[in-house]
Parts: structure tokens; C-alpha cells; sequence
């Protein structure tokens, strides 16, 4: 993919991909374009080169709304729910292009994250960070989607709830969900992924496994801290 | 203790009763411009007209419907020609969202523009109601006048003071308390309404759900349409229709939604009866109840006015500009549709 927000290009020929019940996960500094190679993949961005497939098709010319038919679902760095209103009715905007029952849908994202039922009735906008991060990856999940987007699902938790959380992706993707995350948490990001990139510039520097990539001197000296 | 009585039924005839009625149909006001607010995002200074637009095709079906002999007398005429005020108000509604809103949104212009836009709307619309029916006073009401008067309240009561409820008065406030439980409804409970909230409250994440903002556009623009004419035809039956009052109501309607909280409904009901009760409180005559509390053969020699009615709409002008110092986001801050 290449393309930008403007005239300048800020993904240079950047290519990421995830199979079904993977996880891939990508890395990179601050504002190495890692979030705008998620919204191109969700087409919030249009691109100057490059496509985006889904299951063997080229959707790269679909609006969001359309992928997320397709079953894409993407939940955004920021502002990733609705404050104003309950957690379940953040689950059932989630649902919104269903026309099918959903209530299976709510009880299993509900099994997933238990905190949730307890809280169904309480405005997102008044949970914490942790709490918040799962309604947002609650309303995704309520089109039962095939890939699922996270932008730093973890950001702002504590060490514990991120355990917590990573635990939870890798049970969605045991179901056979593809799974496609930034993270900031490098290490610990990498060491659940089958896929890792490292993103530099809105290029490709490393791709590897993420076992590999945690194992190379190079990613380790200049992402991971040492 | 009769004293004191009478001193209540002065209060309740003279204010409670009056500024439950205004309050209710500044509610409804109040009501459209917050959704307008809350999902558009402009002051929408089109509403008043709006208002003036919906009651005057309503007065035309009263009209018609009076020629052809219908009544649903006690109740007013009007009451059963407002599907049709509405329908059209509506649809002129979504002529201007079609031919003006829509270009300005496509850009993405900042709601200054919009509210400009939106002045510009006000004229035009104030114009054509003129144009078409004429800047006179027009009064459409029938019906029975009063539910009971203050003859009749005297003489059950053997008060000296009376108390009255007019038809219009009784009629407005259950429609108001109908109306506002309807749209709470319709906002917390229906697919449709949380589709509204949500792309009030998160626009970028409604679209990502999958919610079509056309058709919230259009949904909040019924709406409206409705919560206007309703409103303007509950305050003409009331008063009288006069075309350019409504360009009058305009500022304790926008006082009323700003009080509240601006994109608030709640707020924006509770700040419809916060005008009211002052706009009418303060401008009241206490000379009366002062009579009637104060100690035996006291008799004040004034009115005991705060503020002559000349200055009635300085009441809301002073609130309004209390509030956006003390308080610039409304009693009920933080919430949204
Ligand atoms: N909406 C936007 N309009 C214009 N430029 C943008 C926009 N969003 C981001 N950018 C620019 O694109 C570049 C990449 O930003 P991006 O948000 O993709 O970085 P990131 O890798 O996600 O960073 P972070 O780790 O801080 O989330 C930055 O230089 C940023 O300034
Ligand atoms: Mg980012």
C-alpha cells in the first residue's frame, strides 16, 4: 500500500497481511504510520498504489461501511466507543448493519469479557481505561468479523489488565479470527504473534515471525530496548 | 389561613398555570433546536420561522376542516389538523437539507457557516409565511374556552380569588408531557433513536458501525419538523398566530436549549421551564398576594413589580448571558443525546 493523508505519502509500499486464527502484530516508533496502515486497510484512506484483499478478493476500492459486511472489524486507536451511552448499547451499535438476532452475540462477547455484563447498564463514557478497551473490542466483535483490526488495544492499561487482554485476542483468534494489532508493548506483543512487522517511515523494515523478530539483535537493539 | 389561600390561588392562576403552559411550548422548542445541535451540530436560528411555517399550514387544515364541518369539539380543530402542519414542515424541512444543509455538510464547513446559512433560511421562511398568509393575526382556535373558569372555581370554592385552566392551557401541556415521553422513547429505546445518539455522540465510530448518516440526517429532520410545529401551533392556539412573534421566541427557545445544555434534550426541557417561571415570576404584579400575606389592613401602594412586561424578553437575554458566564455549559453538562 502506498498513499497519504494529503500530497505526501506516508505509507511508502507497505505490505501487511494476517491468515485466518493468526495473529499478527505490528511495531514500529511514534508516527511511523502504523494506525494509517490500519485505516487504509479498513479504506478510511484512499490509496495511491498498492490493494487490499480479502479472501482471495480486491476490496480495495470498498467503502468501510461495505468491508465491515465483508466482515472486517476495526476498532480505532481513540475515541473507540460510544461515552454517552450503556455498554450493551455499544454492543448493539456494533450489531447495527445485523438484521439477524443478536443476542448469542452479546452473550459470548459477555462470556469473553465478564466485566462487561456486570457494567451492561452503565455509560462507557464512565468505565476505566481497561474496561473501556473491551467494550471497544466487544462492539467489533459483535459483527461476528473474520479480521479483526485493533489499534493498541492495551494502550493506557495497566501491566496486569494487558495480560489480561492479550489473553482474551488469543482466545478470539483460537476461533479462527484473524487478528491484526500495533502495539506499543512491543515485547510482549511480539510473543504472542505468528506475524510481526516492524514499521519504519511507512515501510517495511523487518517482517518476520515474532518469534524471529524478538530473536534478531537488530530489531532488539533498535525496538525492543536491548 | 383563607388569606393565605387566596394569596396561592393568585400564584397558581397567574404564574404556575401560565408559565407550566409557555414553559411546555419552549420545551418543544427548546427540544428541536438540541436536536438540530446535537446532530447537525449548528444553531439552527431557522427554528422559530420553522415554527411559524408548520402552525400556519396547520391553521389552513383547521381551516379547511372547519369549512367541511369536522370538530372534535371540546378539544380545538387544530389538534387534528397537525399531521398535515407537520408533513409539511417536514418536507420543507428536507427541501432546504436536499438543496441547502447537504452542499455545506459535503464540505465539510464549520458550523459558523451553517449557522449563517441557517440565518438566511430564517428570513426566507419568515418571508414566505407573510407572504402566504399574511403578517396579520390570525386565530384559529375553537373549541370550549375553559375547562373551568374562575366564576365557576369561585363558586364552588367561596373563595374571593378564582382560578382558571383554559382548554389551550390543559391541551398544551399534555401534549407537551406526550410528546417529550414519546421522543424518550423513541431515543433510548428504538434501533433507529440509539442510531441517532451514537452518531451524536461519536460520529467516526457510527460510520465504522455501519450507520448511514443520510438517513440520521433525515430521521433528525422529521423530527424537528414535528417538535415545530407543535410547538408553534400549541403557542398560537394559546396566544394568537402572529408571523413575527416567532422570530421573538426565538431567543427564550435558544436561551431555554443553552440553560440546559445545549445538545441535551433533558436539559433542554428543564431549561424551557426555568424561562418560563422567570420570564413570568419577575414580570408578575404582586400587589395582591402581598394584600393578602402581609399583616391585616396592610395595602402596598405599587404594583410590587420587579419588571414591567415590556421587559419580559430581557429575562431570558439576562439568563442566557448568566449562564455562559457561570456556567457556559448548561445545568446539564457532559451528556448528549
Ligand atoms: N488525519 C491526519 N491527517 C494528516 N496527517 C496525519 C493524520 N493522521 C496522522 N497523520 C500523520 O501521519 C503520520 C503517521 O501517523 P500515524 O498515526 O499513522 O502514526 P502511528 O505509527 O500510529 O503513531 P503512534 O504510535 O503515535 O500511534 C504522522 O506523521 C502524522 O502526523
Ligand atoms: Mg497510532
Amino acid at each position: 500500500m502506498t498513499g497519504g493523508y494529503g500530497a505526501a505519502d506516508i505509507l511508502k509500499e507497505c505490505t501487511i497481511g494476517v491468515d485466518r486464527g493468526e495473529i499478527a502484530v505490528i511495531v514500529g516508533p511514534n508516527g511511523a504510520g502504523k494506525s494509517t496502515a490500519m485505516k487504509a486497510t479498513f479504506g478510511m484512506l484512499p490509496l495511491r498504489e498498492g490493494h487490499v484483499m480479502f479472501d482471495g478478493e480486491d476490496i480495495t476500492h470498498l467503502k468501510p461501511e461495505e468491508r465491515v459486511v465483508k466482515g472486517m472489524g476495526f476498532v480505532p486507536q481513540t475515541h473507540n466507543v460510544f461515552t454517552s451511552m450503556t455498554v450493551e448499547e455499544n454492543l448493539e451499535m456494533g450489531a447495527f448493519i445485523r438484521e439477524d438476532d443478536i443476542a448469542d452475540s452479546i452473550e459470548q462477547v459477555y462470556e469473553l469479557f465478564p466485566i462487561l455484563k456486570e457494567k451492561r447498564r452503565q455509560p462507557a463514557g464512565e468505565l476505566s481505561g481497561g474496561q473501556r478497551q473491551q467494550v471497544a473490542v466487544g462492539r467489533a466483535m459483535m459483527t461476528q468479523p473474520k479480521v479483526l483490526l485493533l489499534d493498541e488495544p492495551t494502550a493506557g492499561v495497566s501491566p496486569i489488565v494487558m495480560d489480561e487482554l492479550f489473553d482474551r485476542i488469543i482466545e478470539i483468534a483460537r476461533t479462527g479470527v484473524a487478528i491484526l494489532m500495533v502495539e506499543q508493548n512491543a515485547k510482549q506483543a511480539l510473543e504472542i504473534a505468528d506475524k510481526g512487522y516492524v514499521l519504519v517511515q511507512g515501510s517495511n523494515r523487518f517482517t518476520d515471525t515474532g518469534e524471529a523478530l524478538l530473536a534478531n539483535p537488530d530489531v532488539r537493539r533498535s525496538f525492543l530496548g536491548g | 389561613m383563607t388569606d393565605f389561600i387566596n394569596a396561592l390561588v393568585v400564584l397558581t392562576n397567574f404564574i404556575l398555570v401560565p408559565a407550566l403552559t409557555y414553559g411546555s411550548q419552549l420545551a418543544l422548542g427548546a427540544l428541536g433546536v438540541t436536536l438540530v445541535y446535537g446532530v447537525l451540530r449548528f444553531s439552527n436560528f431557522a427554528h422559530g420561522e420553522m415554527m411559524a411555517f408548520g402552525t400556519m399550514i396547520t391553521i389552513f387544515g383547521t381551516w379547511g376542516l372547519q369549512a367541511l364541518g369536522v370538530s372534535i369539539a371540546p378539544l380545538p380543530t387544530a389538534l387534528l389538523a397537525l399531521p398535515l402542519g407537520i408533513a409539511g414542515a417536514v418536507i420543507l424541512s428536507l427541501i432546504f437539507d436536499k438543496t441547502v444543509y447537504k452542499y455545506h455538510r459535503q464540505r465539510k464547513a464549520s458550523p459558523v457557516i451553517f449557522l449563517i446559512v441557517s440565518i438566511g433560511l430564517m428570513f426566507f421562511i419568515g418571508g414566505l409565511v407573510r407572504f402566504i398568509i399574511g403578517p396579520g393575526d390570525q386565530i384559529f382556535f375553537d373549541g370550549t374556552r375553559f375547562i373551568f373558569s374562575a366564576r365557576d372555581f369561585k363558586r364552588s370554592t367561596g373563595l374571593d380569588e378564582g382560578l382558571a385552566l383554559k382548554m389551550t392551557q390543559a391541551v398544551t401541556i399534555i401534549t407537551a408531557i406526550l410528546v417529550v415521553a414519546a421522543m424518550f422513547w423513541f431515543l433510548n429505546k428504538t434501533r433507529t433513536g440509539k442510531s441517532m445518539r451514537a452518531f451524536s455522540d461519536n460520529e467516526n465510530l457510527a460510520l465504522l458501525s455501519g450507520i448511514n448518516p443520510d438517513r440520521v440526517v433525515m430521521i433528525t429532520w422529521i423530527l424537528v419538523g414535528a417538535l415545530a410545529t407543535i410547538a408553534g401551533t400549541l403557542y398560537g392556539l394559546d396566544k394568537s398566530f402572529k408571523p413575527f412573534s416567532f422570530m421573538q421566541l426565538l431567543l427564550p427557545i435558544f436561551a431555554a436549549a443553552i440553560v440546559g445544555g445545549v445538545g441535551n434534550p433533558l436539559g433542554a426541557i428543564a431549561g424551557g421551564y426555568v424561562i418560563a417561571f422567570s420570564e413570568i415570576a419577575v414580570t408578575f404584579a404582586y400587589k395582591k398576594v402581598v394584600t393578602y400575606l402581609g399583616p391585616d389592613s396592610f395595602q402596598p401602594d405599587s404594583l410590587v413589580q420587579l419588571l414591567g412586561t415590556d421587559y419580559k424578553i430581557a429575562v431570558s437575554f439576562i439568563i442566557l448571558v448568566i449562564v455562559l458566564i457561570v456556567r457556559p455549559t448548561g445545568i446539564f453538562s457532559g451528556k448528549t443525546l
